[in-house]
């Protein structure tokens, strides 16, 4: 710790250049940590969904409606505990760039397959007593600062009301929490009942089946018997694990990940030729300097450490800094204004980049280092 | 205290050759010194002859080609590197020409950089090199950087850093080779009241005729080799 000063003191010796190299190490991690949160929010729910889940679709697409009365004959099936439908609005609340998602579901058998959202028993009580009812989860009332008892007007895109009417209002009977951090927090979820009897066409189909199964090991089996029941029928099926259905849906965006991987890996490269050249100046420049320390009693390796704590002092600095605004600007909310359905860095990321720190101050640091450890002191205090 | 058997220092048959590619450059061969514990020697002779070379020996900076150097009783020629560099910290106090202090530090800073090595306490750290200050009559000064101080000033802090460590062997190349005369003459007055107040055992190179004449013996160094008289 005694050494720490002297560290220090010489990233003070040149300013702007510790300056800006401090801030390029910076932007790399702030970069590092915000495209880490905005990767999160595109996998979403890949990471948090059910293995004991299945999503039955139409085999054509997603957009292709199923029949209301698929459920009891799927609940049928060996391995099925239980099957929920969903059914997607495609409302527009105020204006279109206001995108979340709003379904239609039956709340009880809802709320009981996805036991990751949280809502307490007056609010699911109020639910069952309101035909208008909605329930929206926590991200979005916040987004929208809708408070309990809100009267919430939806402009359909998809369904009309009987009549032609296009605007559906909704009560707003309770707002849900997500069990964990990565829980869908910014679904609008209404009676089904409602919007059945309330739509002009479209009565008796729904979206798409949600399917808990008994046994996660046996999760392809099970599939392929609900999609052998509907073979053959006018309307056939596509069976498949929630993850790998959500994976998908990630996918139709293209390959976020292996993007913003390409970003980082480009930016992590520049940024430890310029912590690299940093640090080699600093040694380069110090040559009887560091002679000197030798000189009154310092070890080869002391020196070698020197100058690699340097550089850790260096990158943490600026890594930590970077990882720290990263944070703070991720918490201030998502870039599209909520749209994304969670927005936070997880804390896998934030340990890949304090290791990312650890080995680009390694980097940077050990050939100028090395270079200290060799000094002769005789020949360097020459200079 | 002059007879060679109580020898701090004690330099015997040393040959130190350079290699420069494939040139060799002889600068000491076989060359013997005995410096009695509180002598303040003076060393002497032209340029390249190969005084700092034997200045660093003596302070285990370098090691010989051939022959040995013993300080204190202790083969220094024999340490490895990792021992050597302990035994610097603790036996040897050094004096350059050109200061060498760090720029960024203070004064009070420079002076405690030796003690970092020991296991002092921070507030012993920074009393022993106020003390050092005030011994070089630099008390006033702990918190200038070496740029703000004259020339004769940061060799007084220089001074301070290497005796900081209160060390057995005081060595200086050409302590005063870049001061003018009044402020070289202060610098020779400080080394010479160390030596005769302290006890000190210091071995100064130096070009200056008058500052030789500070000291108790003189040798001059030429083609290699120690004599008592300097050669036409
Ligand atoms: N590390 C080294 N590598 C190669 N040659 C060296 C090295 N150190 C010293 N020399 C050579 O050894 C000779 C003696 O050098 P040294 O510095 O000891 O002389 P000096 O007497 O101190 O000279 P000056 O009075 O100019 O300081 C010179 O010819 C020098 O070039
Ligand atoms: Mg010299």
């Amino acid at each position: 710790m005694k050494y720490l000063y002297l560290l220090w003191s010489n990233l003070k010796r040149k300013k702007m250049r510790t300056t800006l190299t401090l801030l390029s190490i910076m932007v790399a991690f702030l970069l590092f940590g915000y495209l880490g949160a905005i990767k999160q929010a595109f996998s979403q729910g890949i990471d948090v969904a059910g293995l004991d889940r299945l999503i039955v679709r139409h085999k054509v697409s997603i957009i292709q409606l199923l029949p209301e009365a698929y459920e009891s004959r799927i609940e049928k099936i060996e391995g099925v505990e239980d099957a929920v439908h969903q059914t997607w609005f495609g409302g527009v609340y105020q204006k279109p760039s206001n995108f979340f998602a709003q379904m239609p579901v039956k709340p009880e058998e809802y709320l009981k397959m996805y036991p990751e959202f949280v809502l307490s028993d007056e609010e699911r009580n109020a639910w069952l007593n309101t035909r208008s009812g909605a329930v929206v989860g926590r991200g979005i009332a916040d987004r929208f600062g809708w408070k309990l008892g809100d009267r919430i007007p939806i402009n359909a895109t998809i369904w009309s009301r009987k009549g032609g009417e296009r605007t559906w209002e909704f009560d707003l009977v309770g707002i849900y929490d997500g069990a964990e951090k990565g829980t869908d927090t910014s679904q609008f979820l209404f009676r089904y009942d409602f919007f059945n009897e309330s739509r002009q066409f479209g009565e008796g189909l729904v979206g798409w089946y949600t399917v808990r199964i008994s046994d996660p090991d046996r999760a392809a089996i099970t599939a392929e018997l609900i999609d052998a029941e509907f073979a053959n029928s006018p309307n056939e099926t596509k069976a498949e694990p929630e993850g790998a259905f959500l994976q998908g849906f990630a996918n139709q965006i293209g390959d976020i990940g292996f993007i913003m991987m390409s970003i980082i890996v480009a930016v992590f490269f520049t940024i430890l030729l310029v912590a690299g050249n940093t640090m080699a100046y600093a040694v380069r420049e110090r040559t009887n300097e560091l002679a000197l320390l030798k000189a009154i009693g310092f070890t080869d390796r002391g020196v070698l450490a020197l100058v690699l704590g340097e550089s850790f002092v260096l990158t943490l600095l600026g890594g930590g800094l970077g990882l720290a605004l990263a944070w703070l600007l991720v918490s201030l909310g998502d870039p599209s204004g909520g749209s994304l359905p969670v927005f936070f860095i997880p804390y896998s990321d934030l340990a890949v980049g304090i290791a990312l720190i650890a080995i680009m101050a390694f980097i940077a640091g050990i050939l100028p280092a090395l270079q200290a450890q060799r000094l002769q002191i005789a020949d360097a205090l020459r200079r | 205290m002059t007879e060679s058997s109580r020898s701090l220092v004690s330099v015997k048959n040393v040959d130190k050759v350079f290699k420069r590619g494939s040139e060799e450059i002889h600068v000491l061969g076989g060359l013997d010194l005995d410096i009695p514990e509180g002598e303040f020697l003076a060393l002497m002779g032209p340029s390249g002859s190969g005084k700092s070379t034997l200045l660093n020996l003596i302070g285990g900076l370098d090691r010989p080609s051939q022959g040995s150097v013993e300080v204190g009783g202790e083969r220094i020629d024999q340490l490895s590197n990792r021992r050597l560099a302990a035994w610097r910290a603790r036996h040897v106090g050094l004096v350059f020409q050109f200061y060498n202090l760090m720029p960024v530090l203070t004064a009070q800073k420079n002076v405690e950089l030796p003690l970092l090595l020991t296991h002092l306490s921070r507030a012993e750290r920074k009393k022993r090199a106020a003390i050092a200050l005030d011994i070089v009559g630099l008390s006033n000064r702990n918190n200038h950087y070496p740029r703000t101080l004259s020339g004769g000033e940061q060799q007084r802090v220089g001074i301070a850093r290497s005796i900081v460590t209160d060390p057995t062997l005081l060595l200086c190349d050409e302590p005063t080779g870049d001061l003018d005369r009044k402020s070289g003459d202060e610098i020779l007055d400080l080394l010479q009241a160390l030596n005769r107040e302290q006890g000190k055992t210091i071995v100064m190179v130096t070009h200056d005729i008058h500052a030789a004449a500070r000291a108790t013996r003189t040798l001059y160094l030429n083609k290699g080799r120690l004599t008592t008289e300097p050669e036409e």
